[in-house]
């Protein structure tokens, strides 16, 4: 029962870093239609920053929020690069950002070395019951709903916020009111990249990271982000936090290299339910 | 101050085109500060390309817009933002302005006060139509432009709309330039014309010579 728990909080709290680089996939998605497939280095470039940064002396806090602020930089300069050009097409600018994410490791073993990093993250364990939970998941956990709902908050309460939706929903009408479309699609990239910065922050000391990393977080993120069609928030965080808990509970009682697998198997399992209810939508695309 | 007399939208010769295909073809038009000029035409006229054109939605292949003080447009279809609240779509309205206050937009439009907590794309057609007029008026215009007022509405709905529209232009001396179907309601509206054929004006002038005008009579007043 001790272990199951332990395993639960662990699932959840690797859930959350998924659900958060879906989260980014979803916002950018949604306002500019560009499937992201950067979105996991935007987590290695934060989390090779942090291990640098504390290297170099600043006191944890400061170094995570430095790292999560540049993966916000590499968003908007990935969304600059991506749909800066008017007249781009989502589907060009998603192969753009396929070779932004290739050349993104070049940089990342130029700047760091190929050799996987870790640092600490929030140390000891709090006890629960006949179980341990480690203190670090709990701030994974907590950060992670913090933020989300910051980001629910940014969405409903803020004019910006409207102005991302409104541009998500009628992208004429937005230019009508005198939205620029393609600014709020560079907000989208660059709320993208701290997304995807915070996973891998947060992820970082619990799951040490390399510069291809991001493969394991873009497909998982992706997996999360299908389950709500990349445009529904919930559903994405619902579909990390799914995607975590079973993968730690499969490599737990079962074997622990088939993580990967499991977010495939999740998404074509999804993919072949949806194609099932609209088998005209699948005809006609 | 503008008076008058001074035109508030410019274009000649207006040329645009869609790759290949020609929508405009050397238009000329004149607004005057504190007139409502109707746009009549048949579908794929080039009226809405000449909207779009003079709201600053695309680029012409040649010509000149000057447009003095700032136009807003309600646009074919109403386009709102259908996942938001009535309240939010009027917010955004006024994006280019600091102040985003929407009471004085319920003041003026009444019957927006109990939809504003509703969802835009859930409303009626007239409703849409109602808030796609209170966000253009949101965004305090000079100019406003209005792209099919009537299209689709039923007849109680577009008297109102109408007769909001009328208020709006004798007590603030808003210009509106106002594509219309109905020719008849809009040459009762305004007081000038165009008519817009093939991407070319082919008749101009008051309300009352353009529906003496034998061709626009058969045309589109229908007249038997």
């Amino acid at each position: 029962m001790g272990a199951l728990l332990q395993y639960l909080v662990t699932g959840v709290g690797i859930g959350c870093g998924y659900a958060l680089v879906g989260s980014g996939l979803v916002v950018i998605h949604r306002v500019t239609r560009v499937v992201n497939f950067a979105q996991g280095a935007f987590a290695v470039v934060a989390a090779l920053t942090v291990s640098t940064l504390l290297t170099a002396g600043l006191p944890h806090g400061a170094a995570e929020s430095l790292a999560v602020l540049l993966a916000g930089v590499v968003g908007l300069i990935t969304g600059a690069v991506a749909i800066g050009r008017p007249g781009t097409t989502p589907q060009a600018a998603l192969v753009v950002t396929l070779g932004l994410g290739v050349f993104a490791y070049a940089v990342e073993i130029l700047a760091w070395g190929d050799q996987p990093r870790s640092f600490g993250g929030v140390p000891g364990s709090v006890p629960l019951g006949d179980a341990r939970l480690q203190s670090h998941y709990l701030l994974i956990i907590g950060v992670t709903a913090v933020v989300l709902a910051g980001l629910a908050l940014l969405f409903a309460r803020t004019d910006v916020g409207r102005a991302l939706t409104a541009t998500a929903a009628n992208p004429y009408a937005a230019r009508v009111v005198g939205i620029g479309v393609t600014r709020m699609g560079l907000i989208a990239f660059a709320l993208g990249g701290m997304l995807g910065g915070l996973a891998g922050v947060l992820l970082t000391p619990v799951h040490q990271v390399s510069f291809d990393s991001d493969v394991v977080l873009v497909v998982n993120g992706f997996a999360a982000a299908i389950l709500g069609n990349l445009s529904r928030p919930v559903l994405t965080l619902v579909g990390g936090l799914l995607l975590g808990v079973v993968e730690v509970l499969v490599a737990g009682y079962l074997n622990s290299s088939y993580q990967t697998e499991v977010a495939l198997v999740f998404m074509l399992a999804v993919l072949i339910v949806r194609a099932g209810r609209h088998p005209a939508a699948v005809e006609a695309s | 101050m503008t008076s008058a007399a001074d035109p508030v939208v410019e274009v000649d010769d207006l040329t645009v085109r869609y790759g290949a295909a020609v929508a405009l073809d050397g238009v000329a038009l004149r607004l005057h500060a504190g007139e409502m000029v109707a746009i009549i035409g048949p579908n794929g006229a080039g009226k809405s390309t000449l909207v779009n054109a003079i709201c600053g939605l695309l680029k012409p292949a040649a010509g000149r817009i000057a447009v003095r003080g700032r136009t807003a447009l309600v646009p074919e279809g109403r386009q709102l933002f259908a996942p938001l609240s009535v309240d939010d779509n009027l917010r955004l309205g006024a994006w280019r302005r600091r102040d985003r206050d929407t009471s004085q937009v319920y003041h003026l439009l009444p019957e927006l006060v109990p939809l504003r907590h509703r969802r835009a794309g859930l409303l009626s057609g007239g409703e849409q139509q109602m808030v796609a007029f209170g966000r253009a008026l949101m965004a305090r215009p000079d100019v406003l432009v209005i792209d099919e007022m009537s299209l689709g509405l039923a007849p109680l709905i577009i008297d109102t709309l109408a007769g909001h529209l009328r208020r709006r232009h004798a007590a603030d001396g808003l210009a509106v330039l106002l594509i219309e179907q109905n020719a008849r309601l809009a040459l009762d509206l305004c007081t000038r014309g165009y008519v817009l054929e093939a991407g070319r004006v082919v008749a101009e002038g008051t309300s009352a010579e353009l529906a003496d005008s034998p061709a626009v009579a058969d045309a589109y007043l229908g007249a038997a």
